[in-house]
């Protein structure tokens, strides 16, 4: 399995052509395990990430697609192997996961805003309590990544007052206003009614053209076509198939990948 | 001819104020009190109950009321030649000793100082409109109950002793209540993150604590605070007898406290501790920031329930012969120059007012918070 970065086809100037770097690894997972109880839920997962490369990751549910996301932050955590994201490697001490919480922001399938503070407070509570920046600065740096999202008018209003769509683009301003050096995303539009999942899958995408490294657990094959550098397909807690995007689609090496597209590809 | 399948609409409809029989104060009646035949019987059954109720108790208290007299006398039917309802010179001239019990008469003013400050800086403190408030509640909590101690035990800057024995009545009722309430609530959120903590220590020691306070009656905690404690410390500790059940009261409320906040705190979803700590929030960050707020939130009713019960449970102290203000009611019962047929009643009437009106208003204020606090989730 081909674990370096691919480099980019020539031709098409398309999104997941704009690279930072191809020589720094990002995140670097080393022969992860995990169980769930006697569930083995991640078999021996390997994946090295590129700084400014997007990954896609897919397959059926129970694979082990969020476990692998959640574990990159130790959100979840896992019984044997390495997880080193940008350079420093997750350890019990809880100083390493701090460290590099602060580094990584997670969008959510079901948002996960705070309700009991407005769209502002939730893109400057962070900032604030963990950077240690001044409020003013926070409001700042928070109204220009909700400009960015394009909601900046809804900065005083509650969370439950605004759509599922705008929950999501407010969820990925607080993730940024950490200004966070790499994104993943835990099935981002899969909670959205239909007419909504554009408004968000346009904001990731340009989030990816200004060159986020970022890590996509989705099934959204016209965003993976658009901006992954990479696909990955997990199936039984293991990675059956990294390939790039035109490869992955027309041209699938493993039998599993390609029962999983044609039933998600109609 | 084909029957036409298509439609498409042209125009928007455009909206209409509701029917006539809806709206207005009729529309309310017909549909609220009269909408069924049990509706009418309900309303007019409960209508019927409340005069039932309220006439003999206006009645009692004010129209057949004494309002001036010196002693018993003023008070028996005979003497006033109608039937009698409440006695109030008997509140009038106990009310001294109702409010304070038996504080130097010439220091009263300290008991007062101290009411007016606590007030005043609650007052700051639940008004939201008012700012500062973290200096307000850095005062309250923290400088007041300390001035509050010396102002009222007193042996420093020339202020007198009084031992908290001499203490009664009200100032015991709200002593007691109040240092039960600031102090158990924070204390009982400790408790219910002990309860949910992670670590099997913390989380064991927790559960034996609420679980212990929570499985003794109250009167058993105040008997062993008051008679056992003692015993069992050394000789030279002397413990103040109010401090010993101060003690006592607030550790069996902070067990009851925990209970209800782990309530809080189970109805949050799992997703808002991941949303915290993704962003970064270390532990305490998180529960104070993030879930403690939601939690508590949830849980107000249940807290001023607490709260509440705390207040009224405070009365049980006379067990262990500390006179709060149902205490020193009692005792006046026994006053044998204001024994008439309607002094017990009319020294209950008292007290339950006073109970009714410091409960209602905390149910009143629960309700005003839940209401500014709600986000629309």
């Amino acid at each position: 399995m081909d674990q370096d970065a691919q480099s980019p086809a020539p031709g098409a100037p398309r999104a997941r052509d704009i690279r930072t770097t191809k020589n720094e690894v990002a995140v670097d997972i080393i022969d992860v395990s995990k169980w769930f109880g006697e569930f083995h839920v991640l078999r021996d997962v390997s994946l090295k990430v590129m700084r400014g490369e997007r990954i896609v990751i897919c397959g059926p549910s129970g694979g082990g697609k969020s476990t692998l996301l959640r574990c990159i932050n130790r959100i979840e955590d896992w019984q044997q192997g390495r997880v080193i994201v940008d350079g420093v490697e997750i350890t019990a001490d809880l100083k390493t996961i701090d460290e590099v919480r602060r580094e990584v922001g997670m969008v959510f399938q079901s948002f996960n805003l705070f309700p009991h503070l407005t769209v502002l407070e939730n893109c400057t509570l962070a900032p604030i309590w963990v950077r240690g920046l001044p409020k003013r600065e926070a409001e700042t740096i928070a109204r220009h990544y909700l400009a960015r999202v394009r909601i900046p008018e809804q900065a005083d209003k509650y969370p439950a007052q605004l759509s599922g769509g705008q929950q999501q683009r407010v969820a990925i301003a607080r993730a940024l206003c950490m200004q966070p050096k790499i994104m993943l995303f835990d099935e981002p539009t899969s909670a959205l009614d239909p007419e909504m999942v554009k408004e968000v899958l346009d904001t990731m995408v340009e989030l990816a053209m200004d060159g986020m490294t970022m890590v996509v657990v989705s099934h959204e094959m016209g965003f993976a076509r658009q901006v992954a550098n990479r696909m990955v397909l997990m199936d039984a807690g293991q990675i059956v198939e990294v390939n790039q995007p035109e490869q992955f689609f027309s041209n699938p090496q493993h039998e599993r990948t390609r029962l999983f597209l044609s039933q998600i590809l109609h | 001819m084909v029957a036409q399948l298509a439609y498409v609409r042209r125009e928007l409809a455009a909206p209409m104020p509701p029917p006539l029989a809806a709206r207005g104060v009729f529309g309310w009646m017909r549909y609220r009190l009269f909408g069924s035949l049990l509706n009418s019987v309900l309303t007019v059954v409960s209508l019927a109950l409340f005069v039932v109720v309220a006439w003999p108790t206006i009645r009692f208290l004010l129209i057949d009321a004494v309002w001036d007299g010196a002693s018993r006398a003023d008070c028996l039917p005979e003497t006033v030649g109608r039937p009698v309802g409440a006695c109030w010179p008997f509140i009038a001239r106990k009310f001294a000793q109702f409010m304070y019990g038996f504080y130097p008469s010439d220091q009263i003013w300290r008991v007062n100082l101290t009411y007016f400050l606590g007030a005043a800086l609650l007052a700051q403190l639940v008004i939201p409109r008012v700012p500062y408030k973290a200096t307000n509640a850095i005062l309250f909590f923290g400088v007041f109950p300390v001035v509050a101690y010396f102002l009222l035990v007193g042996g420093v800057l020339g202020l007198e002793h009084v031992e908290t024995r001499r203490w009664g009545g009200m100032l015991v009722t709200l002593v007691i209540s109040f240092t039960g309430i600031i102090v158990s609530l924070p204390l009982g959120i400790l408790l219910a993150l002990g309860r949910r903590s992670a670590m099997p220590v913390i989380r064991l020691l927790s559960i034996i604590f609420i679980e212990f306070w929570r499985g003794v009656p109250l009167i058993t905690v105040l008997f062993f605070a008051t008679y056992m404690l003692p015993l069992f410390l050394p000789g030279s500790w002397k413990l103040d007898g109010l401090l010993r059940v101060l003690i006592g009261v607030v550790l069996f409320a902070a067990a009851y406290m925990a209970e209800v906040v782990r309530g809080g705190l189970q109805a949050i979803p799992r997703g808002q501790y991941e949303g915290a700590m993704a962003l970064g929030l270390g532990y305490w960050r998180m529960m104070g920031l993030v879930i403690l707020p939601q939690a508590l939130k949830h849980v107000i009713p249940g807290i001023v329930n607490s709260f509440i019960a705390l207040f009224k449970d405070t009365t049980l102290v006379l067990i262990v012969a500390i006179f709060d203000l149902l205490g020193q009611l009692r005792a006046a019962f026994a006053d044998p120059n204001w024994a008439t047929p309607t002094t017990l009643f009319t020294g209950f009437a008292f007290a339950g007012m006073i109970y009714f009106a410091f409960s209602f208003a905390m149910s009143r204020y629960a309700l005003y918070t839940e209401r500014r606090l709600s986000t629309g989730r």
